[in-house]
Protein backbone atom coordinates (compact mmCIF):
# COMPACT_ATOMS: atom_id res chain seq x y z
CA UNK A 1 0.00 0.00 0.00
CA UNK A 2 1.00 3.19 -0.59
CA UNK A 3 0.42 5.57 1.97
CA UNK A 4 1.47 9.32 3.64
CA UNK A 5 1.79 10.93 6.74
CA UNK A 6 0.50 14.06 7.83
CA UNK A 7 2.34 15.41 11.47
CA UNK A 8 0.62 18.01 13.08
CA UNK A 9 2.49 18.37 16.05
CA UNK A 10 5.91 19.30 17.13
CA UNK A 11 8.51 16.99 19.18
CA UNK A 12 8.58 16.25 22.57
CA UNK A 13 5.55 17.98 24.12
CA UNK A 14 3.72 15.95 22.13
CA UNK A 15 3.59 11.78 21.07
CA UNK A 16 2.73 12.38 17.56
CA UNK A 17 5.97 12.58 16.08
CA UNK A 18 7.37 9.62 17.81
CA UNK A 19 4.32 7.56 16.76
CA UNK A 20 4.43 8.41 13.52
CA UNK A 21 8.03 7.44 13.18
CA UNK A 22 7.32 4.43 14.73
CA UNK A 23 4.68 3.95 12.06
CA UNK A 24 6.30 5.16 9.07
CA UNK A 25 9.35 3.03 9.73
CA UNK A 26 7.06 -0.23 10.49
CA UNK A 27 5.17 -0.15 7.32
CA UNK A 28 8.56 0.75 5.53
CA UNK A 29 10.00 -2.30 6.93
CA UNK A 30 6.57 -4.58 6.31
CA UNK A 31 7.48 -3.73 2.05
CA UNK A 32 4.66 -0.47 2.13
CA UNK A 33 5.37 2.71 0.47
CA UNK A 34 5.67 5.85 1.74
CA UNK A 35 5.01 8.43 -0.82
CA UNK A 36 5.55 11.84 1.63
CA UNK A 37 5.41 12.94 5.31
CA UNK A 38 4.35 16.07 6.03
CA UNK A 39 4.76 18.48 8.73
CA UNK A 40 2.28 21.37 9.29
CA UNK A 41 1.10 23.33 12.51
CA UNK A 42 3.66 22.65 15.56
CA UNK A 43 4.79 19.85 13.22
CA UNK A 44 7.45 21.99 11.10
CA UNK A 45 9.36 22.60 14.48
CA UNK A 46 10.38 18.47 13.99
CA UNK A 47 12.44 19.94 11.07
CA UNK A 48 14.93 22.02 12.90
CA UNK A 49 19.04 20.88 12.96
CA UNK A 50 19.24 22.34 16.14
CA UNK A 51 16.96 20.58 18.15
CA UNK A 52 19.53 18.96 21.69
CA UNK A 53 17.40 16.92 23.74
CA UNK A 54 19.87 15.44 26.78
CA UNK A 55 21.66 12.53 25.71
CA UNK A 56 19.68 9.31 27.54
CA UNK A 57 16.91 11.07 25.31
CA UNK A 58 15.68 10.14 21.94
CA UNK A 59 16.72 12.54 19.20
CA UNK A 60 13.17 12.68 17.27
CA UNK A 61 14.50 15.31 14.48
CA UNK A 62 18.21 12.90 13.80
CA UNK A 63 15.73 9.80 13.93
CA UNK A 64 13.50 11.47 11.23
CA UNK A 65 16.71 12.21 8.79
CA UNK A 66 18.45 8.70 9.57
CA UNK A 67 14.67 7.25 8.19
CA UNK A 68 14.85 9.60 5.11
CA UNK A 69 18.30 8.80 4.36
CA UNK A 70 17.53 4.61 4.79
CA UNK A 71 14.35 4.79 2.84
CA UNK A 72 14.86 8.00 0.49
CA UNK A 73 12.07 9.64 2.19
CA UNK A 74 10.29 12.88 1.20
CA UNK A 75 10.16 14.78 4.35
CA UNK A 76 8.26 18.32 3.65
CA UNK A 77 7.39 21.08 6.22
CA UNK A 78 5.00 23.64 4.92
CA UNK A 79 6.37 26.98 3.97
CA UNK A 80 3.47 29.09 5.69
CA UNK A 81 3.84 27.20 8.78
CA UNK A 82 7.76 27.16 8.87
CA UNK A 83 7.78 30.78 8.53
CA UNK A 84 5.99 31.45 11.00
CA UNK A 85 7.78 29.70 13.61
CA UNK A 86 11.37 30.58 12.42
CA UNK A 87 11.98 26.97 10.43
CA UNK A 88 14.00 28.19 7.40
CA UNK A 89 16.09 26.86 4.32
CA UNK A 90 19.31 28.49 2.91
CA UNK A 91 16.36 29.50 0.07
CA UNK A 92 13.87 30.90 2.83
CA UNK A 93 16.81 32.84 5.09
CA UNK A 94 17.81 34.86 1.83
CA UNK A 95 14.01 35.07 0.79
CA UNK A 96 13.23 36.60 4.21
CA UNK A 97 16.67 38.65 5.09
CA UNK A 98 17.30 36.30 7.76
CA UNK A 99 21.31 35.43 9.02
CA UNK A 100 20.61 31.86 9.16
CA UNK A 101 18.89 28.54 8.43
CA UNK A 102 17.98 25.60 10.90
CA UNK A 103 16.78 23.49 8.46
CA UNK A 104 17.68 19.69 9.66
CA UNK A 105 19.10 16.98 7.02
CA UNK A 106 16.70 15.18 4.82
CA UNK A 107 13.63 17.74 5.03
CA UNK A 108 12.62 20.42 2.31
CA UNK A 109 10.22 23.75 2.65
CA UNK A 110 6.92 23.48 0.18
CA UNK A 111 3.75 24.49 0.13
CA UNK A 112 0.32 23.18 1.48
CA UNK A 113 -0.40 21.79 -2.23
CA UNK A 114 2.29 19.21 -1.66
CA UNK A 115 -0.39 17.87 1.22
CA UNK A 116 -3.46 18.09 -1.01
CA UNK A 117 -1.03 15.87 -3.87
CA UNK A 118 0.26 13.65 -0.69
CA UNK A 119 -3.34 12.64 -0.05
CA UNK A 120 -4.41 12.19 -4.00
CA UNK A 121 -1.65 10.13 -4.67
CA UNK A 122 -1.64 7.80 -1.75
CA UNK A 123 -4.02 5.11 -0.66
CA UNK A 124 -4.13 6.40 2.87
CA UNK A 125 -3.08 9.62 4.23
CA UNK A 126 -2.80 8.98 7.87
CA UNK A 127 -2.67 11.86 10.21
CA UNK A 128 -0.60 12.32 13.77
CA UNK A 129 -1.93 14.88 15.75
CA UNK A 130 -3.45 15.88 19.06
CA UNK B 1 -10.75 13.41 -13.89
CA UNK B 2 -10.18 9.97 -12.80
CA UNK B 3 -8.18 10.90 -9.47
CA UNK B 4 -11.10 13.64 -7.69
CA UNK B 5 -11.17 12.38 -4.36
CA UNK B 6 -13.70 13.45 -1.82
CA UNK B 7 -11.68 15.40 0.84
CA UNK B 8 -13.47 15.77 4.40
CA UNK B 9 -12.13 18.58 6.53
CA UNK B 10 -13.19 18.09 10.29
CA UNK B 11 -12.83 21.50 12.04
CA UNK B 12 -13.00 21.00 16.16
CA UNK B 13 -11.47 23.63 17.43
CA UNK B 14 -12.43 27.31 18.77
CA UNK B 15 -11.13 29.81 15.90
CA UNK B 16 -8.23 31.84 18.40
CA UNK B 17 -7.47 30.08 21.44
CA UNK B 18 -5.05 27.78 18.95
CA UNK B 19 -4.18 28.17 15.17
CA UNK B 20 -5.83 24.72 14.19
CA UNK B 21 -8.78 26.91 12.78
CA UNK B 22 -7.06 29.48 10.58
CA UNK B 23 -4.25 26.74 9.42
CA UNK B 24 -6.78 24.56 8.92
CA UNK B 25 -8.71 27.27 6.62
CA UNK B 26 -5.48 27.56 4.52
CA UNK B 27 -5.55 24.25 3.41
CA UNK B 28 -8.57 24.52 2.30
CA UNK B 29 -8.31 27.28 -0.10
CA UNK B 30 -4.83 25.85 -1.51
CA UNK B 31 -6.25 22.67 -1.76
CA UNK B 32 -9.73 24.29 -3.85
CA UNK B 33 -6.85 24.98 -6.65
CA UNK B 34 -6.68 20.70 -7.00
CA UNK B 35 -10.47 20.36 -8.42
CA UNK B 36 -11.21 18.09 -5.99
CA UNK B 37 -14.81 16.91 -4.31
CA UNK B 38 -14.11 19.26 -0.89
CA UNK B 39 -16.53 19.16 1.99
CA UNK B 40 -16.05 20.70 5.78
CA UNK B 41 -17.59 19.82 8.74
CA UNK B 42 -17.66 21.86 11.94
CA UNK B 43 -18.44 20.30 15.33
CA UNK B 44 -17.64 20.23 19.02
CA UNK B 45 -16.30 24.13 19.58
CA UNK B 46 -15.48 24.46 15.76
CA UNK B 47 -18.74 25.56 15.45
CA UNK B 48 -17.85 28.65 16.91
CA UNK B 49 -15.42 29.25 13.42
CA UNK B 50 -18.35 30.14 11.71
CA UNK B 51 -19.88 32.02 13.88
CA UNK B 52 -20.79 35.88 13.45
CA UNK B 53 -19.95 38.87 14.94
CA UNK B 54 -16.34 37.67 15.56
CA UNK B 55 -14.53 40.88 16.89
CA UNK B 56 -10.56 40.24 17.90
CA UNK B 57 -9.00 43.90 17.97
CA UNK B 58 -9.11 43.76 22.39
CA UNK B 59 -6.95 39.94 21.39
CA UNK B 60 -4.28 41.63 19.03
CA UNK B 61 -5.40 38.79 16.18
CA UNK B 62 -6.63 39.15 12.91
CA UNK B 63 -10.33 38.59 12.70
CA UNK B 64 -10.00 35.68 9.67
CA UNK B 65 -13.61 34.78 9.41
CA UNK B 66 -14.78 37.06 6.58
CA UNK B 67 -12.49 34.40 4.80
CA UNK B 68 -15.20 31.67 4.74
CA UNK B 69 -17.55 33.79 3.05
CA UNK B 70 -15.21 33.71 0.10
CA UNK B 71 -15.50 29.50 0.26
CA UNK B 72 -18.41 30.01 -2.02
CA UNK B 73 -16.37 31.45 -4.91
CA UNK B 74 -13.78 28.40 -4.59
CA UNK B 75 -16.74 26.17 -5.16
CA UNK B 76 -16.31 24.65 -1.70
CA UNK B 77 -20.49 24.50 -1.16
CA UNK B 78 -20.65 21.76 1.54
CA UNK B 79 -19.79 22.92 4.82
CA UNK B 80 -21.50 20.84 7.59
CA UNK B 81 -22.21 21.88 11.01
CA UNK B 82 -23.04 19.52 13.83
CA UNK B 83 -26.66 20.07 14.93
CA UNK B 84 -25.75 18.59 18.44
CA UNK B 85 -22.58 20.81 18.81
CA UNK B 86 -24.55 24.06 17.83
CA UNK B 87 -27.56 22.87 20.61
CA UNK B 88 -24.77 22.12 23.17
CA UNK B 89 -23.04 26.02 22.63
CA UNK B 90 -27.15 27.42 22.64
CA UNK B 91 -26.36 28.36 18.95
CA UNK B 92 -28.81 28.00 16.18
CA UNK B 93 -28.01 28.60 12.39
CA UNK B 94 -28.99 31.97 12.43
CA UNK B 95 -26.04 32.49 14.57
CA UNK B 96 -23.50 31.39 11.94
CA UNK B 97 -22.43 33.38 8.93
CA UNK B 98 -24.20 33.58 6.14
CA UNK B 99 -22.46 30.94 3.67
CA UNK B 100 -23.51 31.11 -0.15
CA UNK B 101 -22.64 29.83 -3.72
CA UNK B 102 -23.47 30.65 -7.13
CA UNK B 103 -24.95 27.63 -8.48
CA UNK B 104 -23.78 27.04 -12.22
CA UNK B 105 -25.76 24.29 -12.50
CA UNK B 106 -28.61 26.37 -11.38
CA UNK B 107 -28.41 29.33 -13.60
CA UNK B 108 -25.88 30.60 -10.67
CA UNK B 109 -28.71 31.42 -8.66
CA UNK B 110 -27.32 32.12 -5.20
CA UNK B 111 -27.87 29.27 -2.29
CA UNK B 112 -26.60 28.54 1.10
CA UNK B 113 -23.66 26.34 1.40
CA UNK B 114 -24.19 25.34 5.37
CA UNK B 115 -25.92 22.34 6.04
CA UNK B 116 -27.41 21.06 9.67
CA UNK B 117 -26.88 17.67 9.90
CA UNK B 118 -27.10 15.53 12.85
CA UNK B 119 -23.58 13.22 14.54
CA UNK B 120 -24.65 10.06 13.24
CA UNK B 121 -25.17 11.58 9.77
CA UNK B 122 -21.81 13.51 9.69
CA UNK B 123 -20.69 10.28 10.81
CA UNK B 124 -22.08 8.39 7.23
CA UNK B 125 -20.44 11.54 5.35
CA UNK B 126 -17.13 11.08 7.35
CA UNK B 127 -17.30 7.28 6.26
CA UNK B 128 -17.64 8.00 2.76
CA UNK B 129 -14.91 10.62 2.19
CA UNK B 130 -11.58 9.58 0.52
CA UNK B 131 -9.20 11.71 2.49
CA UNK B 132 -10.29 13.27 6.21
CA UNK B 133 -7.99 16.06 7.58
CA UNK B 134 -8.70 16.94 11.33
CA UNK B 135 -7.65 20.12 12.63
Amino acid sequence: MKFSVLISEGPYTHQASDTAYNFTKAALEKGHECFRVFFYHDGVNNGTRLTTPPQDDRNVVNRWSALAKEHNLDLVLCVAAAQRRGIADADEARRNGKNADNIAEGFRISGLGQLIEAGIQSDRLVTFGD
Amino acid sequence: MSDVKNFFYVNRRAPYGTIYALESLEVVLIGAAFEQDVSLAFLDDGVFQLAKGQETKDIGMKNFSPTYKALGDYDVNKIYVEKESLEARGLTVDDLLPLTYEDADDDYAEKNSIKVVTAAELAQLMDQADVVLSF
